[in-house]
């Protein structure tokens, strides 16, 4: 009962050969048009911006207050470049100083699914609260579903002073 | 069948939907029906354009005026494609403006408003209006110079409604001046409201057309024949053809981007959009107290004319030959409007700064004045005997303590991180073309404080600085030129940093350098032809072991600021 009646369909005055052109030129031209809005909106859409860049590297901590051996969580002030807009974002990291004064640090996020981890003395471990990976010192995995070491922050020490980069590529 | 089959009918089974498309689709209209008949469906397809390029907008557009301009600026500059989806919604709100007029003609003059398509036209009439609407809340979005003070006028001609006015002036939000409110407003209308209301109208307006079916010409007897596919293969034509000219503009035509919006700028002489002009060349021909009567009535009375047409004219549907008045009447219309719209573009002086500013894309000048501004310097207001020190001498001897001290805090603060300096790419505002209206200490230091406040957009942080310091960076940044400004920046750490101990123990207050300070002590100008390093060493250490009869205390500074002091003094010039 629902079915089209066929005979509707059938134009009274256009011959079959000129329906078949303008369906043709309907669809053809109506495909065109949405493909000339479709592909720059995805380019629009998914193209990163043009590179503005941030600030690449940041004066933190006076490396003599950073004790030796304990993973210690230190604040510090970079630019951000956000969309339109460059702002002072507040940013951590978990720095270990080692007994030459070489420095590591840490971003602050569990490589799994971003949650912020913290140090936890007596198991001597970093332990992340969400899906409980725990990576060693050394930022290594020890368990849980965390894909990949830590990542780390290059660092770089300028008088006296630890200097904080962009994180570093993943090998 | 074939899976497509399928899918269809199982579809058309729960829905109905194939049913209902091809009863859409193959609607009876009158052999009369042609080409003319298509603008109304190039009207539609033209509101989906501005639907979909709007929603891409609003993907990366920040609707506050604190922002809008930047996010703006961002969408021009910095993502690929953004200048072709802005300039497709801009020029599509041109044509779809066009397109909804030339649709209205057309009825018109074919007379198919008659009975019993009274509430088509004005249905129709009402989608005019809202067009316009879109235009008029859509041409603040930007928050340029030219959206706010065009927004301005609009709101001020609302204000002028009799009656109404202070009540439409409140539901703008424009009482005292266009700001938060009143964009807020013009945003929700632009993006919240107008856009389903104007969904609902054209159903509403499509549907009235196929409840009494396409108006067919006088006499028209022949068969009918199917909407689908002729007419829409005729509407299609048109629809392609408008969009590859709209495709063209948008590439070839720059849509104006024009300085932050600048309520201080006296020097704007604002336009409304092209469509608009008439009207506000129209108003021109009302003085004084009749100005009301160019701004409000005689409008009111043209749209509610426009929307009476069909109980006006009633007479039987006539050949298009015979309609001379309809006719006529466009015709003298379309006269009057194109004489209107001539002469508000003649009679329009160009703004210097738009055309500077939108030649090259603005990518770090929210603030930036026109080069012509800079042209004006030294800054008058502020005392600067300095400014006209002999060019041989280091840039930064010809500051005083006070300017130099504040050079001083501009290198500390990071300033140059954003302010580069010529020729540099900095996020802001070249700081030798600052604005003739911004070269105050007055306005200077309440941007410093809350920059953000002053301009809306700016994206500067605060200065959290002490009352002196701003002064002083002030001051500084009045002496900067386009010829200076490298040379002060390149100042040696000494000069700045005696200067700014020299400022912070308030040496002024009894001595002079460069005609500024108190006489109470001698004048420190070329303070180094009298005396070395060691003697003013001591002197700071204990004046009067080396200078009987001193009244100077005694200074302890920091070996650090000891050794900046001392520097800086003795490098002092000695002047006439």
């Amino acid at each position: 009962m629902d079915q089209p009646n066929q005979a509707q369909h059938a134009a009274v005055d256009v011959s079959p050969t000129r329906r078949a052109f303008y369906i043709g030129f309907i669809n053809g031209a109506m495909g065109l048009i949405g493909l000339a809005l479709a592909a720059p909106a995805a380019i629009y859409l998914l193209f990163p911006p043009k590179l503005r860049k941030g600030q690449d590297w940041v004066k933190t901590a006076d490396l003599a207050n950073l004790p030796t051996g304990t993973p210690t969580e230190i604040s510090f002030e970079r630019t951000r470049v956000d969309g339109w807009k460059v702002t002072n974002v507040k940013a951590t990291a978990w720095v270990v100083k080692g007994p030459y004064s070489e420095v590591v640090a840490f971003s602050p996020q569990c490589t799994h699914l971003g949650c912020a981890y913290h140090w936890d003395d007596p198991s001597h471990t970093f332990i992340c609260p969400c899906h409980a990976s725990v990576f060693a010192i050394d930022g290594k995995v020890l368990s849980g579903p965390a894909p990949r070491p830590l990542d780390r922050f290059m660092t770089k020490i300028e008088g006296g002073k630890l200097d904080i980069g962009p994180v570093e590529p993943q090998a | 069948m074939s899976p497509a089959r399928t899918v269809i009918d199982w579809l058309e089974h729960r829905t109905g939907i194939e049913s209902a498309v091809k009863g859409f689709l193959y609607e009876d209209i009158p052999a009369s029906a042609g080409w003319h008949q298509i603008i109304g469906s190039m009207a539609v397809f033209f509101f989906v354009i501005q639907v979909f390029t709007g929603a891409m907008l609003a993907f990366n557009y920040a609707p506050t005026p604190g922002e809008a301009y930047n996010s703006v600026k961002y969408i021009m500059t910095e993502l690929t494609g953004g200048p072709l989806i802005r300039g497709l919604h801009h020029w599509g709100a041109s044509m779809m403006l066009i397109i909804v007029v030339l649709h209205m003609i057309q009825v018109f003059i074919y007379g198919a408003y008659k009975k019993p398509r009274e509430a088509t036209w004005m249905v129709g009439v009402t989608l005019l209006l809202i067009t316009l609407g879109f235009g008029l809340t859509g041409y603040l979005l930007p928050w340029d110079n030219r959206a706010y003070w065009g927004t301005v006028v609009t709101t001020q001609i609302a204000s002028q409604a009799p009656l109404a006015g202070p009540y439409l002036l409140r539901l703008l939000g424009s009482q005292g001046a266009v700001g938060n409110v009143t964009f807020s407003r013009f945003y929700a209308l632009h993006t919240v409201l107008l856009p389903p209301l104007t969904i609902i109208l054209i159903g509403i307006h499509i549907y009235l057309v196929r409840k009494h079916g396409v108006a067919a010409a006088p006499g028209d007897t022949a068969p009918k024949r199917k909407f689908f596919p002729e007419q829409v293969f005729k509407d299609t034509v048109g629809i392609a053809l408008a969009f590859i000219v709209l495709f063209i503009m948008a590439i070839v035509a720059k849509v104006p981007l024009e300085r932050l919006a600048d309520p201080t700028d006296t020097a704007y002489i604002p336009r409304p959009e092209w469509y608009f002009l008439f009207l506000f060349q129209f108003l021109k021909l009302f003085k004084g107290s009749l100005e009301v009567v160019g701004s409000v009535v005689l409008p009111g009375v043209a749209v509610l004319t426009l929307f009476l047409i069909p109980f006006i004219d009633r007479g039987p549907m006539i050949r298009l030959g015979k309609r001379t008045f309809a006719i006529t009447f466009v015709l003298l219309a379309a006269i009057a409007w194109t004489g209107l719209t001539t002469a508000a573009v003649v009679t329009t002086p160009k703004n210097q700064e738009s055309a500077d500013e939108t030649e090259t894309p603005a990518t770090e000048t929210p603030e930036a004045a026109p080069a012509s501004a800079a042209a004006s310097l030294p800054a008058t207001d502020v005392a600067s005997p300095s400014a006209g020190a002999a060019a041989s001498t280091p840039a930064w001897q010809q500051l005083n303590a006070e300017e130099l001290a504040g050079l001083g805090i501009f290198k500390k603060q990071g300033c140059t991180g954003c302010h580069a300096g010529a020729g540099q790419k900095g996020i802001g505002p070249d700081l030798t073309k600052i604005p003739k209206e911004h070269r105050t200490v007055a306005w200077l230091v309440p941007h410093f404080k809350n920059p953000s406040q002053i301009v809306p957009g700016s994206v500067m942080p605060p200065v959290d600085l002490s009352a002196p310091d701003l002064n002083a960076l002030s001051l500084f940044v009045l002496t900067l030129t386009p010829q200076n400004e490298a040379a002060l920046l390149a100042a040696p750490d000494f000069a700045t940093q005696g200067a700014q101990v020299y400022q912070m123990n308030h040496c002024n207050a009894c001595h002079q350098i460069d005609g500024v300070g108190a006489t109470l002590g001698p004048a420190l100008d070329g303070v180094g032809l009298r005396h070395d390093r060691a003697w003013l060493e001591k002197h700071f250490a204990d004046p009067a072991s080396v200078s009987k009869d001193s009244i100077m205390p005694a200074y302890k500074f920091m070996p650090m600021d000891l050794d900046a002091i001392c520097k800086y003094l003795l490098q002092l010039p000695k002047r006439g």
